[in-house]
């Protein structure tokens, strides 16, 4: 029992003293642990470190060779690309000489003629020019035609003028205005004074506003609008104061036409157009002009001698037959 | 009472009648009285003179009448509500010919203010009977008749058909035929008012053998005449090809270039808007009046007049240069681009500067030798001064911005554009940009001149967002020139090389 009283005692302390001693190694334990650890840790890395290397070296040589041989189909790609471009820029270039030539030629030849252009603008040109004088040419001779027609009228106006005063001349006796005495020479006035024809008294004309001839009436086919005299009668007439006739009367004999009889109606030349229409029907009946033939041929027709039928020519012309009063021609 | 008592009551009371009536119908040549006359009831007391006994009083009554229907409608309407027509036209067939002159002047006062009083006219018969006064032998009946037919066929084409209806035309062309020049006239204006509306109307004309007659009295030396037979030419040229091709057909080319120098305006205006006519339709006909020397003619015709008479000159030039380049060119060389730039600057009218904005853009926007022969005569900054300025109305500005594009679009010509860089608003200097990028990579001297002209430090200062047309242009000029040019120029520059003088440190040594 006292032993294990005694245990009992010491079995704290045995605990405590087993507790510590254990625990002392526990340091060292820690310590030799971790060392160990770390050498592994250290080698393992190391291992490791080696082995990606490798692995890094070898995929280096891989991808390189990869890279050259991608990078040869490549370049392989791109001078084909390149040479085919060249090929095609060459072609295209030969192309385009060829087709710039074909171009103008077909333009030239088919389509625009540029020379035609160029001539038949400048032809043109000319005709604008000549178009240009010519117009002004015509406006130039209007203005002279109407500066003359001015001239003329202003010349008409002043003759006129000359005409009406003409009472103005200067005479004998009395120097008139234009002539004044103490002038060298008289006014110009004066000398168109002494050309001019003094005016007379002239009742103002009927102005004759239009002679209708007949070939304008056949153009209207109304029947009313048919007149008989050249100038209708004035409308408000008024009736003049005095003996005179119904004035319808008056107009009616006034435009009466002319029906002349057929005495009348013969021009006055009457024998001598009718002589000579004789002898013109004689030259060109007979064969011989001369007045001797002709006798003959009466002679030998008739047996009359040459005298009296002489004698009976002349009778013939001379003849004439007188009416009281008037002298008939004798009708050959 | 005596017989001669009896009488002598009548004789008085027609000689009042005369008195009145003629002196109303003195009255009514003054615009002033004819409203006194009106107030006072003048219409209502010449009716009855109008179916007076004595044919004088019927005369003047008519003539009166006329007078006041002629000064406004309100009288002619008066005329026509008061029935008046039906008697004028019944009696127009029957009286003498002082009366037919009156009532057909009657008929063409009430006839010429609207198409209603025309057409009332026309609905009481009046239009048989004033083709028949257009048979009758008096020229001044014809004349009367005539002038009324043309006023009732001016308003519109039912009208000018019911005149061709009741068949005006035939009559009309053989009154032209008619020695007096009154007569003349009056038909060839009213042939013209006749063939203006349509096409077939002026077929009908043409049909009844006007064009060689009109085609004869151009040759006429009377100006009055010569404006009315041309303007009947234009109006039948302008409906079709046809029609223009049978007037030219009838050799008025080149006697119609003698009238470009009549002294009267109106001959002139008349003449070029013939011109006009027949060029616009094809190239042939355009062709036919070049090869004719029609373009310097009508030059020298719009050099020499102003104002609305230019019109047509300056449209016929703008036609002419539409239809192709090679008849653009034939303006050019005939030197109508300088005349056209003269019209342009100093017009005060503005739908004549459009007309000369109009033409001038048709001839530059062919070729660039169209576009050069344009641009060096210095228009372009005319142009582009109009279509800036805020007086300008809206058909200039936008003929103006046409013509200004269609010219830049093919203008290579650098010394012109260079000026619109300064001044142009954004949308015309894309353009401007755009043919200098155009230009430039080709050509060295340009190169050159551009720069020293101060165009590239220009260019550097445009605004343009990236990607814009205008900033490719842009870059494309940059392109041409060496790095530190660009540089040089562009804006700000100088600011940046003063920052880096004050920011260098001097080395010491």
């Amino acid at each position: 029992m006292a032993t294990l009283v005694r245990l009992q005692a010491r079995s704290k302390f045995v605990a405590q003293q087993y507790y510590f001693r254990n625990s002392v190694v526990d340091i060292f334990r820690k310590k030799e642990y971790d060392a160990a650890v770390k050498i592994q840790s250290w080698f393992r890395g190391c291992q490791v470190r080696a082995y990606i290397r490798n692995l890094h070296r070898v995929a280096t040589i891989i991808q390189k060779w990869w890279r050259s041989y991608s990078g040869r189909q490549e370049y392989q790609l791109i001078v084909k690309f390149a040479s085919c471009a060249m090929k095609m820029n060459l072609y295209n270039a030969m192309a385009v000489r060829i087709q710039r030539r074909w171009r103008g030629y077909r333009i030239r030849k088919y389509c625009f003629n540029y020379f035609y252009l160029k001539e038949y603008l400048k032809a043109v040109s000319e005709t604008n020019d000549a178009i240009r004088e010519a117009l002004e040419e015509f406006a130039e001779m209007k203005e002279r035609e109407e500066k003359k027609a001015d001239l003329e009228r202003e010349e008409k106006k002043r003759d006129y003028q000359a005409r009406k005063t003409h009472y103005l001349l200067s005479t004998k006796q009395i120097p008139g205005i234009y002539n004044s005495p103490f002038r060298k020479d008289p006014d110009p006035w004066e000398l168109r004074l002494q050309k001019a024809k003094p005016l007379t008294y002239q009742r103002s004309k009927v102005k004759q506003k239009r002679c209708i001839s007949l070939s304008s009436w056949l153009a209207c086919t109304s029947a009313r609008s048919f007149p008989r005299s050249e100038i209708l009668p004035p409308i408000d007439r008024k009736q003049c104061q005095g003996p005179f006739r119904d004035i319808t009367e008056v107009l009616e004999q006034r435009y009466k036409p002319l029906e002349p009889t057929l005495w009348v109606a013969e021009p006055i030349s009457e024998l001598k157009v009718a002589r000579e229409e004789f002898r013109r029907q004689e030259w060109m009946r007979d064969v011989n002009d001369n007045m001797i033939s002709k006798l003959y041929y009466h002679h030998l027709i008739s047996s009359q001698s040459t005298e009296n039928y002489i004698q009976k020519l002349d009778k013939l012309s001379k003849v004439t037959f007188i009416f009281p009063g008037r002298r008939v021609p004798l009708r050959i | 009472m005596s017989q001669r008592q009896v009488l002598q009551v009548f004789e008085q009371y027609q000689k009042a009648r005369t008195q009145f009536v003629q002196m109303v119908a003195e009255l009514a040549t003054r615009p002033q009285n004819i409203e006194t006359l009106q107030n006072a009831g003048v219409m209502s007391l010449l009716r009855p003179l109008l179916l007076d006994v004595v044919p004088t009083i019927q005369q003047t009554a008519a003539l009166a009448l006329g007078r006041l229907a002629n000064y406004n409608d309100d009288l002619a309407e008066a005329v026509v509500k008061g029935d008046i027509l039906p008697q004028l036209v019944y009696s127009l067939a029957e009286q003498n010919r002082f009366y037919k002159k009156a009532a057909a002047f009657v008929l063409r006062a009430v006839g010429k203010h609207s198409p209603q009083l025309a057409q009332a006219i026309v609905d009481c018969g009046a239009l048989d009977t004033l083709v028949i006064c257009l048979e009758d032998f008096d020229p001044g009946v014809k004349e009367a008749a005539a002038w009324a037919l043309g006023y009732i066929a001016r308003h519109n084409a039912e009208l000018s058909q019911a005149v061709v209806d009741a068949g005006a035309v035939p009559l009309l062309v053989l009154c032209i035929q008619e020695p007096e020049i009154a007569l003349k006239r009056i038909a060839a204006s009213a042939l013209s008012d006749i063939s203006k509306h349509s096409p077939e109307l002026a077929q009908t004309v043409v049909d009844a053998g006007a064009i060689a007659h009109l085609a004869q009295m151009i040759l006429n030396p009377d100006s009055k005449l010569k404006r009315q037979v041309l303007s009947a030419l234009s109006q039948i040229a302008k409906h079709s090809v046809d029609l223009a091709e049978m007037v030219v057909e009838a050799e008025i080319f080149p006697v119609v270039l003698t009238c470009l120098k009549d002294k009267d305006e109106y001959v002139k205006k008349n003449a070029s808007t013939l011109i006009r006519e027949i060029a616009k339709h094809t190239p042939e006909l355009s062709q036919l009046i070049v090869n004719a020397g029609g373009v310097a003619a009508v030059i020298d015709c719009i050099g020499s007049c102003k104002g609305n008479i230019r019109l047509p000159g300056i449209m016929m030039l703008g036609y002419v240069a539409a239809h192709s380049e090679n008849l653009a060119m034939a303006v050019i060389i005939s030197k109508g681009v300088p005349q056209l730039s003269v019209c342009l600057s100093e017009e005060p009218e503005d739908h004549i500067k459009a007309a000369a904005a109009w033409a001038l853009g048709q001839i530059g926007r062919h070729t660039p030798e169209h576009a050069r022969a344009v641009a060096v005569t210095n228009t372009l900054p005319v142009l582009l001064s109009l279509y800036m300025s805020t007086e300008s109305s809206e058909d200039l500005q936008v003929k103006s911005k046409k013509a200004i594009k269609s010219i830049l679009q093919k203008c290579t010509y650098l010394p012109a554009l260079e000026p619109f860089l300064y001044d142009a608003p954004p949308n015309i200097l894309k353009h401007v940009v755009g043919q200098f990028s155009k230009v430039l990579p080709h050509d060295s001297k340009a190169r050159r001149l551009f720069v020293t002209s101060g165009g590239l430090k220009k260019v550097q200062e445009i605004k343009a967002e990236p990607g814009s047309l205008l900033q490719e242009y842009i870059n494309s000029i940059n392109n041409c020139y060496p790095e530190e040019i660009v540089r040089y120029y562009s804006p700000g520059y100088s600011d940046t090389l003063l920052q880096r003088v004050d920011s260098y440190q001097p080395l010491t040594h």
